[in-house]
């Protein structure tokens, strides 16, 4: 009880320190980090799903929904102001995950993954195809506004990096709170034992649209900050590329720590960039052995290391 | 009805690619259980592989007798397995099967990633040109319509592998134990069969047949970097189609999609791009577990 009790303290003090190290990291930097929590957020998407034992190979789906949601808008209403267009993403996605969700919860194992990755894909065939969208070559997205101020250069990366860091506190303590709810704990004992959890009188289907759907609006939030980041949308968003990082970023972080996720995010987020730097030929061929590094040294995630700190600070 | 059998013949030739494709992905997971997303690198490879293997053939004098360019395919592909087959399967793949199947198919996502820039460290980024084989046999009139003969070749090639593994598998004596592995693995080697063995050997033809697929698709392309991302994920959709682990399921997930996507190239070229991902969304919404599923064989 008492961890539910602290939970807005330790959002509030995480966002605070976040901000504290905003102000002192340089302008790449501040991006980057935007950047991985933005891609972060798609990723605790696959984590709610993770927990019920499922794995979605298409979440550039709505990586992809969220960040052509933040251009279009922008380019034909004129609206700028983030505010508006995260909860114009959120609905975006919310109504497709919605719609998709019930045909899926009917899969499990690889066909889900599958199944989730050809919506995907068809999604990158139809932008890919649709020169009125930009085709393949995208649109440019404006620079957003906050509420009526709309800051430049340094001001405006600052300011997405606040806001970046506002939604992720935020986003990250719903998806806790969901954990620890019952409906999250459902998720846990489907992941375990499907068939009892339905002898013992939840629904199995209901859970499973419900997480599907709360990751599509992750994926699309994450979409629309993304977008905006980088002032571009392209249908790569919804290749399967794409989604694979999602889900190399949340099998890295593993689902017992929610924190976790945004530091694997950008961990490879890091690694990517500093590879792109400094082996500019062989930067996948570094990310690939990293990843096989990763999931042979942690077989649990990042998470399990944090979790296992926790334990034995419990014992002691 | 000239539109019919232009469709037709059209998606026979691209079905017949497809199958060759994505033959080598059904066999790996129907034995060894594992979605392998590098199998459209060992495609890329192969063609790789190819592209130096004829061109060696006509640098060292092959001009006299061209037709001996399609052994050195074979042999450019024979030799992407034999080296890279064990190497994966003993080197890593090996220490993962216990693991969960996402995980799996995540080890097979970073060995796409490395094979990438392996391939382009080996061969550069400039494209290589193979057409030799491609232009050798001719042209074949078909009523109103010309075909290159080399396409036809590449319809005779997916029925003899189809066949050569099917008749593998249900008519000898190692592949009855193959068969045996994939029903039950324990089982099987409480029975004295050397199931590392198997898996080695079942991954090793699977990636002479991604390689082989790249073998025949590198006189018809220009080889370039990037080759291998598309293919990987319309093999995917082949045999997600057909049922997973199921050689005939591959066959007519191949058909399938093949005439859907000749189809749509003639009367919706809009649609190209992404007519494969629909066919297999609706096969998958009426058959979740594929067309020619094999559920039967796995425990729960």
């Amino acid at each position: 009880m008492s961890a539910t009790r602290s939970l807005p303290v330790i959002c509030a003090i995480g966002f605070v320190a976040l901000i504290v190290v905003g102000l002192l990291l340089p302008e790449w930097a501040m991006f980057l980090t935007t950047m991985a929590f933005a891609k972060g957020l798609v990723a605790l998407g696959i984590v709610c799903l993770m927990r019920a034992g499922l794995v979605s190979f298409g979440q550039g789906l709505y990586f992809c929904i969220g960040a052509y949601v933040a251009g279009l808008m922008a380019n034909w209403t004129g609206i700028t102001d983030i505010f508006l267009l995260t909860a114009l993403g959120i609905i975006a996605s919310g109504i497709t995950g919605m719609i998709f969700g019930p045909l899926l919860a009917t899969y499990r194992g690889i066909f889900f993954a599958m199944l989730t990755l050809s919506l995907s894909m068809i999604l990158y065939g139809f932008l890919s195809k649709m020169t009125a969208l930009g085709g393949t070559d995208g649109l440019n997205v404006a620079a957003p506004t906050f509420l009526g101020y709309a800051p430049e250069g340094r001001a405006l990366g600052l300011s997405l990096y606040v806001y970046t860091c506002a939604i992720v506190v935020i986003a990250g303590g719903l998806v806790r709170t969901f954990f620890d709810s019952e409906r999250g704990l459902i998720a846990l004992a489907i992941r375990d034992n499907e068939l009892r959890v339905e002898y013992l009188g939840a629904s199995v289907r209901k859970e499973i649209v419900f997480s599907y759907v709360a990751a599509g609006i992750l994926g699309g939030i994450g979409g629309v900050i993304s977008g905006l980041a980088i002032g571009h949308v392209d249908p790569e968003t919804a290749y399967w590329t794409t989604s694979g990082e999602f889900v190399f970023v949340a099998i890295l972080s593993g689902y017992l720590s929610i924190p976790a996720v945004f530091v694997g995010s950008l961990l490879l987020e890091v690694v990517r960039s500093f590879s792109n730097l400094y082996f500019p030929n062989t930067w996948q061929l570094s990310l690939g052995i990293f990843l096989l590094a990763v999931i042979l040294l942690l077989p649990n995630g990042l998470g399990s290391l944090l979790a296992w700190r926790k334990r034995r600070r419990e014992t002691s | 009805m000239e539109l019919l059998a232009f469709i037709l013949v059209d998606g026979l030739i691209y079905g017949a690619w497809l199958f060759i494709v994505s033959v080598g992905l059904t066999l790996v997971f129907g034995v060894l259980n594992i979605l392998n997303l590098a199998h459209g690198s060992l495609y890329a490879i192969g063609a790789y592989a190819t592209a130096s293997a004829v061109g060696a053939y006509f640098a060292l004098g092959g001009d006299a007798f061209p037709m001996g360019s399609y052994l050195a395919m074979v042999i450019g592909a024979l030799l992407v397995a034999v080296v890279l087959g064990p190497l994966l399967e003993r080197g890593l793949l090996r220490h993962f099967y216990d693991r969960d199947h996402v995980i799996v198919v995540l080890v097979t996502y970073g060995v796409f990633l490395i094979l990438e820039d392996v391939m382009k460290l080996i061969w550069g980024v400039t494209p290589l040109f193979v057409s030799e084989p491609y232009s050798l046999l001719g042209n074949v009139e078909l009523g109103p319509l010309f075909y290159v003969a080399y396409d036809f070749l590449v319809i005779a090639v997916a029925i003899m592998s189809g066949l050569a593994v099917w008749f593998f598998l249900n008519r000898t004596r190692r592949g009855k134990v193959v068969l045996a592995v994939i029903h039950d693995r324990e089982m099987s080697q409480t029975m004295g069969v050397n199931v590392d063995r198997v898996f080695l050997v079942c991954f090793t033809v699977g990636v002479f047949l991604a390689a082989l697929g790249g073998a025949l698709t590198a006189p018809m392309i220009s080889v370039s970097p990037g080759i291998g991302v598309n293919v990987i994920i319309i093999a995917f959709a082949v045999v997600i189609i057909g049922g997973l682990g199921s050689i005939e399921g591959a066959a007519i997930g191949a058909l399938f999609v093949g005439i859907a996507r000749a189809a749509s190239v003639h009367l919706l070229p809009e649609a190209e791009l992404f007519i494969i991902y629909l066919v297999m969304a609706v096969v998958l919404v009426f058959r979740p577990e594929g067309l020619f599923s094999k559920t039967e064989a796995r425990k729960i």
